[in-house]
C-alpha cells in the first residue's frame, strides 16, 4: 500500500511547504490571536457595560458571528472588504486589499466574537467586591479594568485562551477556500502539479497533528501549574 | 457604494436549467440538513462509544480512548476531509478503492463519515466529562446491587451523564452542522456553497450571502429552542441541571 510512497517529492517541497505554507499560517495564527484577544476585550467589556444598547450590540455581534460557518464568514469578508474600503476612505471604485489581508481581516472579526466569550467568562470570575474595593479607592473605571479586573481575567483564563489560538491555528487551514498559499495551500499546489495527492496531504496533516498535540499537551501542563499556584 | 442592489433575484430563474435561484438555496439546506444530521448520528455513536472507554477501569481501553481523540482534534478539519475524500481511496486495496471513487453522492458520505469522525472526538470529550461528574458512588452502588458494570452503566451512569452534557453536546451539534460547509471543497453543494454559486452566475453576492446567513442564524435558533425545551422535559426532580 505504501510501496509507490514518494518520500522525493516532500523532501523536494518542504522548502515551499514549510517556509512559505507554514510560514504563514503561523503568521496569520500569531496576527489574529493579538488582534482577536484585542478586540474580543473590548467586546466583552461592551457586553458587560451599564451603558444603555452597548452590551446588546455586542451581543448580537458576537451571537450573529458564532452561528454563522467560518467559510461563509470568510466569502462575506473577502466581498465586503473592498466595499468597506472604498466607503472609509471615499474611494471611487472598491479598493483591492488583497487575500492576506482580507484574510487577516476575517480571522480577527470572527475569533474576537470566541475570545470575547472567554474572556467574559474571566471577568465575571472576579469577585465583585474588588472592583467595589477599587471603586472605594478613588479609581476610575478605566484604572479598574485595567489594574485589577484584566489581569486577573487573563491570567484565569489563560489556558483556555491558548486552546482557543490552536483552534484559531486548525482554522486558517479554511483559507483554501480564496486560494491563499498557507500550509494546506501549499500541499495542495504540490499536489496537484506532481499528482502526489496522498504523499502531500498526509505530510500536511502529520505537521497540524504534531504542532496542534504539542501545543496542546503544553497548555495542559500550563494549566496544572497555574493550578497550584492560585 | 456603488452595489447594484437586486433582491428580486432569488426569483429569475437559474442558469441550472429547472428552478429559481430560491431553488437552489432551498436544495442547499436540505443537503446541509441531511448531511448534519446523518454525521451526528454517526458522531453521537462513535463519541458515545468512544467516552465510555474512556471511563473503564481498564488502563490500555482509556489509553486508546485517548488517543482516537487525540488523532480527530488535533488535525484541521478541512485536512481530514482531504485525507478522506483524496488519501483513502488511493490507500485503500485497488478494488474497495475504485468502489469507494465510483460511489454516487461520493461528496456526501465523505463528508458524512469525515464529520462523524471529527465531531465524535468532541463528543467523547464530553460524554466522558458528563460521567465523570457522577459521583463515584453511584457506580459503587450500582455494582453492589449486582448489576453488571454494562448495566451500571445502561442503567444508572449513562441516564444523568447525557442530561449533564446536554447543552455542551447541542453546541457540538451546532457546530457540526456548521462544519458541513467544509464539504464545499469537495463538491457537496450544501448552502455555502449553493450561495457562492448565485454569487458567481449573477453576481449579486451579498444578497446570495444574507440569504444563508439568515438561514444559518434561523436554524440556530430552533435548534437552541428545540434543545432548551428537551432539556426542560428530561429534567429529572432533585436535581439541578446546568444551565
Amino acid at each position: 500500500m505504501f510501496s509507490d510512497f514518494d518520500f522525493d517529492v516532500i523532501a523536494r517541497s518542504a522548502r515551499y511547504l514549510l517556509v512559505d505554507g507554514l510560514g504563514f499560517t503561523l503568521t496569520l495564527t500569531a496576527l489574529a490571536t493579538a488582534g482577536g484577544v484585542v478586540f474580543g476585550t473590548l467586546l466583552a467589556l461592551a457586553r458587560l457595560s451599564s451603558l444603555p444598547l452597548l452590551p446588546r450590540v455586542a451581543g448580537l455581534y458576537v451571537n450573529v458571528l458564532r452561528s454563522l460557518p467560518l467559510v461563509l464568514v470568510i466569502f462575506w469578508f473577502y466581498f465586503l472588504v473592498p466595499y468597506i474600503g472604498q466607503w472609509t476612505t471615499g474611494a471611487s471604485r472598491p479598493i483591492q486589499v488583497g487575500a492576506f489581508w482580507s484574510a487577516l481581516i476575517t480571522f480577527t472579526l470572527f475569533e474576537a466574537a470566541y475570545f470575547c466569550e472567554i474572556i467574559r467568562a474571566g471577568i465575571q470570575s472576579i469577585p465583585r467586591g474588588q472592583i467595589a474595593a477599587g471603586q472605594a479607592l478613588g479609581l476610575t473605571y478605566a484604572q479598574v479594568t485595567t489594574t485589577i479586573v484584566l489581569p486577573q481575567a487573563f491570567r484565569t483564563m489563560l489556558p483556555v485562551l491558548l486552546t482557543q489560538t490552536i483552534v484559531l491555528f486548525q482554522d486558517t487551514s479554511l483559507v483554501y477556500v480564496i486560494s491563499i498559499t498557507d500550509l494546506l495551500g501549499a500541499a495542495a499546489k504540490v499536489a496537484q502539479r506532481d499528482g502526489r495527492l496522498v504523499e502531500m496531504y498526509l505530510f500536511a496533516a502529520a505537521i497540524y497533528f504534531v504542532i496542534s498535540l504539542t501545543a496542546s499537551l503544553l497548555v495542559k501542563r500550563l494549566q496544572a501549574r497555574i493550578a497550584i499556584i492560585r | 457604494m456603488n452595489y447594484n442592489w437586486n433582491w428580486g433575484i432569488f426569483f429569475q430563474p437559474s442558469p441550472e436549467g429547472a428552478g429559481t435561484y430560491l431553488g437552489m438555496l432551498v436544495t442547499g439546506l436540505q443537503w446541509t440538513v441531511v448531511t448534519a444530521l446523518c454525521s451526528w448520528a454517526l458522531a453521537f455513536t462513535l463519541g458515545s462509544i468512544v467516552g465510555i472507554v474512556r471511563t473503564l477501569p481498564q488502563a490500555w481501553a482509556r489509553r486508546l480512548g485517548d488517543a482516537y481523540v487525540e488523532l480527530f482534534r488535533n488535525i484541521p478539519v478541512l485536512v481530514q476531509m482531504f485525507l478522506w475524500f483524496f488519501v483513502l481511496p488511493e490507500l485503500l486495496p485497488q478494488a474497495a478503492g475504485m468502489w469507494v471513487k465510483q460511489l454516487p453522492n461520493a461528496p456526501f458520505w465523505t463528508a458524512v463519515v469525515c464529520l462523524g469522525f471529527f465531531t465524535s472526538a468532541r463528543v467523547a470529550e464530553q460524554v466522558r466529562a458528563g460521567i465523570l461528574a457522577l459521583s463515584r458512588g453511584q457506580s459503587m452502588a450500582g455494582l453492589a446491587l449486582g448489576l453488571t458494570r454494562a448495566q451500571t452503566y445502561r442503567h444508572v451512569l449513562l441516564p444523568m451523564a447525557y442530561r449533564i452534557v446536554m447543552p455542551p453536546l447541542t453546541s457540538e451539534f451546532l457546530n457540526n452542522l456548521k462544519n458541513t460547509s467544509v464539504a464545499l471543497t469537495i463538491g457537496l453543494l450544501e448552502l455555502t456553497a449553493r450561495a457562492r454559486a448565485i454569487q458567481e452566475f449573477s453576481f449579486q453576492v451579498f444578497e446570495a450571502f444574507t440569504a444563508a446567513t439568515v438561514v444559518y442564524l434561523l436554524i440556530n435558533l430552533v435548534v437552541v429552542g428545540a434543545m432548551s425545551l428537551l432539556e426542560r422535559r428530561l429534567r429529572v426532580p432533585g436535581f439541578i441541571m446546568a444551565k
